[in-house]
């Protein structure tokens, strides 16, 4: 029986240890919001920070009067979900999910503590909200579903002969294929057509821009986490083929696209954050309904618009936010 | 850790003590290292989740998974035995083929379960919570694999699939087909490791197409654990073991949760995790170690460590 004996040494040790976590005093705090993302991003830390800073100017500052938690799962769903029962067991007055497979996750394990989901592109197809009507339940949220009405009308502004717009996108995101879908709605009324180059994975993404060649008059480039992370092989094949590349992330018009009328996710944290500090000061979240963005800012690059062969109108770039030199 | 922690710890572990269980089938008992699970897990939450949607039957949709899973290692066997491709080649090309079809599936990259019937909300005891539910279900569901393996094991058609995973030249000379029992072994073990997609899926809020990254790393993490932690010959203990080393692992995971009084933090989590484990597994050789210095009596064996297979 030494084998058994072993097992349960360790059994008992690693119960100690999880006792001896437990009985440290935790942090004199009036209240508690609990943050889990499914892996760590820049967008999505950013989307973190900004619920951070937003419950501060709230009135409720971590380490002070709020106890602010945050795990992230890297990438694995297994750990969300462990993540997940972690935080309805310490029981916070609010749980922060950013991303699908975190939120879905939280939701399913708690039909009381509230949830406030952000970053997730359709909460309606992902069933964490019924519709986009106050739920009535412990869920409310902050999409991040771009402008694509608007982002197809800067398209036509850049390039008013173009109608054929080609998408780089990966087939395995769920927000992805959302704007891809939204998108095939918009394009008809919009008066274009979309050309789609499906992208799994990271280096799919330069041979996907070099198949829209000649059959797409400008590249889109949406909030998909391959195509910003190939992001420079788009431009590349851009500025051989004299095709613009207009992104739906303004951290790409650095990189070498042309605009972007983008979601700035710190900012679409701090909308989170709001929500949030409403349901620390007693709202239900029930009756919030859930939310898209709200800001957006207009980023111009007139350099790579040079390389990638269109000129900027002087009246877009007076109303851009920033103009990259 | 908290009471509801520590059920989602046992929880997610008797999920993957399903995968540990496959992962034992082929990689220790037919000697094939399989990484078709990685395909194989979300595969078999694809098939339950967008049946259940389309209006399955929990039970059956969970089924169909069980089948999809069983297909799926059963092509990776056949690319192996018949076509002549490397083991390691033939689960890899069935992975990554299983990840469109994944897609396929699904229709997207992640279906929702979150107000769909499961295997989990057909039953009910009175007004007992979900949370003591869910592992109370599963752990009759990963009981109830875990004795069929070693009923199996124990019948004809499991010694000769023994055999053929140990001494294939000598089962051969037996008249065993080794291909067909290699064939069977990978149905078998891909089988068990889509139920376990299946219930995850049915258990989280839904399927989506990451879920099977690093599925073989757990697996594999979780047998070596159970192993390491029980070292015996019994094909019913060792088959024990594997369970109890993938609920094991979750607890890791579920400690390093709750580092962050040490000073860690969230990104630190996977490193915490291989750490805590790397610590376990030399529990026994320290313990060897002690025992060998101690002194015994005389004509008592050294002690010796037996390989479980």
């Amino acid at each position: 029986m030494q084998h058994n004996f072993f097992v349960r040494r360790s059994l008992l040790a690693a119960a100690a240890l999880a006792l001896s976590s437990a009985a440290l005093p935790a942090l004199a705090a009036d209240k508690s919001v609990a943050v889990t993302a499914i892996v760590e991003h820049p967008a999505l830390d950013a989307a973190r920070d900004g619920v951070r800073d937003e419950l501060k100017a709230a009135g409720f500052e971590a380490g002070k009067n709020l106890k602010f938690d945050y795990q992230s799962a890297q990438g694995n769903t297994g750990t969300a979900a462990q993540i997940a029962r972690k935080y309805i067991g310490d029981r916070p007055d609010v749980i922060v999910a950013i991303a699908t497979p975190s939120a879905q996750a939280v939701v399913a394990g708690t039909r009381d503590i509230p949830v406030v989901f952000s970053a997730v592109t359709d909460p309606v197809t992902a069933k964490l909200v019924k519709s986009w009507e106050p739920s009535g339940t412990n869920v409310t949220g902050v999409s991040d579903l771009s402008p694509l009405d608007k982002h197809l009308e800067l398209i036509k502004k850049i390039v008013p002969q173009g109608k054929r717009v080609g998408v780089i996108y990966s087939p395995g995101e769920a927000n992805s294929v959302a704007i891809l879908e939204a998108l095939r709605k918009a394009a008809p009324a919009a008066g274009v057509t979309l050309v789609e180059a499906a992208a799994a994975r990271t280096v799919d993404v330069p041979t996907a821009a070099q198949s829209l060649v000649g059959k797409a008059d400008v590249i889109y480039a949406p909030t998909d986490n391959n195509v910003m992370s190939a992001f420079e092989g788009i431009v590349k094949v851009a500025q051989q083929a004299k095709l613009p590349v207009v992104a739906a992330d303004t951290a790409a018009v650095k990189r070498g696209a042309v605009a972007a009328l983008g979601l700035n996710y710190y900012d679409l944290g701090r909308q989170t954050g709001k929500v949030v500090a409403r349901i620390l000061k007693g709202e239900a979240p029930g009756k919030i309904a859930p939310q898209t963005a709200t800001t957006f800012e207009l980023h111009l690059n007139p350099g790579a618009a040079q390389k990638q062969g269109v000129t900027l109108a002087q009246d877009l770039v007076s109303t851009a936010k920033v103009v990259v030199k | 850790m908290s009471l509801f922690a520590s059920l989602g710890a046992i929880e997610i572990g008797l999920i993957f003590g399903l995968v540990a269980l496959g992962v034992y089938l082929s990689f220790r008992i037919i000697n094939f290292p399989d990484l078709t699970v990685d395909g194989s897990f979300p595969l078999g939450g694809a098939v339950a989740a967008t049946l259940t949607v389309a209006g399955w039957h929990p039970l059956a949709a969970t089924a169909a998974a069980l089948a999809a899973g069983a297909l799926a290692g059963a092509l990776t066997a056949w690319l192996n035995v018949k076509l002549k491709i490397m083991q390691l080649l033939a689960s890899i090309l069935v992975m990554i083929g299983l990840y469109s079809v994944n897609l396929r599936i699904m229709g997207k990259p992640n279906v929702a379960l979150i107000s769909e019937p499961t295997v989990f909300t057909l039953l009910s005891f009175g007004d007992l919570p979900e949370v003591w539910l869910k592992p109370l279900i599963l752990l009759a569901i990963v009981a109830a694999a875990k004795l069929l393996i070693d009923a199996f094991f124990a019948s004809e058609a499991g010694l000769a699939m023994r055999a053929t995973g140990g001494n294939p030249r000598m089962a051969r000379a037996q008249g065993i087909s080794t291909d067909r029992y290699t064939i069977a072994g990978l149905a078998l073990s891909n089988a068990l490791v889509a139920l376990a997609g299946a219930l995850f899926a049915q258990t989280q809020g839904g399927a989506d197409i990451s879920m099977g990254v690093g599925t073989i790393v757990i697996g594999l993490a979780a047998v070596i654990i159970g192993e390491t932690l029980m070292p015996t010959r019994s094909l019913v203990l060792t088959t024990l073991a594997c369970v109890l080393g993938a609920v094991l692992y979750r607890f890791f995971i579920a400690l390093a949760l709750n580092t962050d009084f040490l000073g860690l933090q969230a990104q630190d989590l996977n490193l915490v995790t291989a750490v805590l484990v790397a610590l376990a597994l030399l529990v026994p050789t320290y313990k060897r170690k002690l025992s060998a210095l101690r002194p015994r009596p005389a004509g008592a064996a050294l002690p010796v460590r037996k390989e479980a297979r």
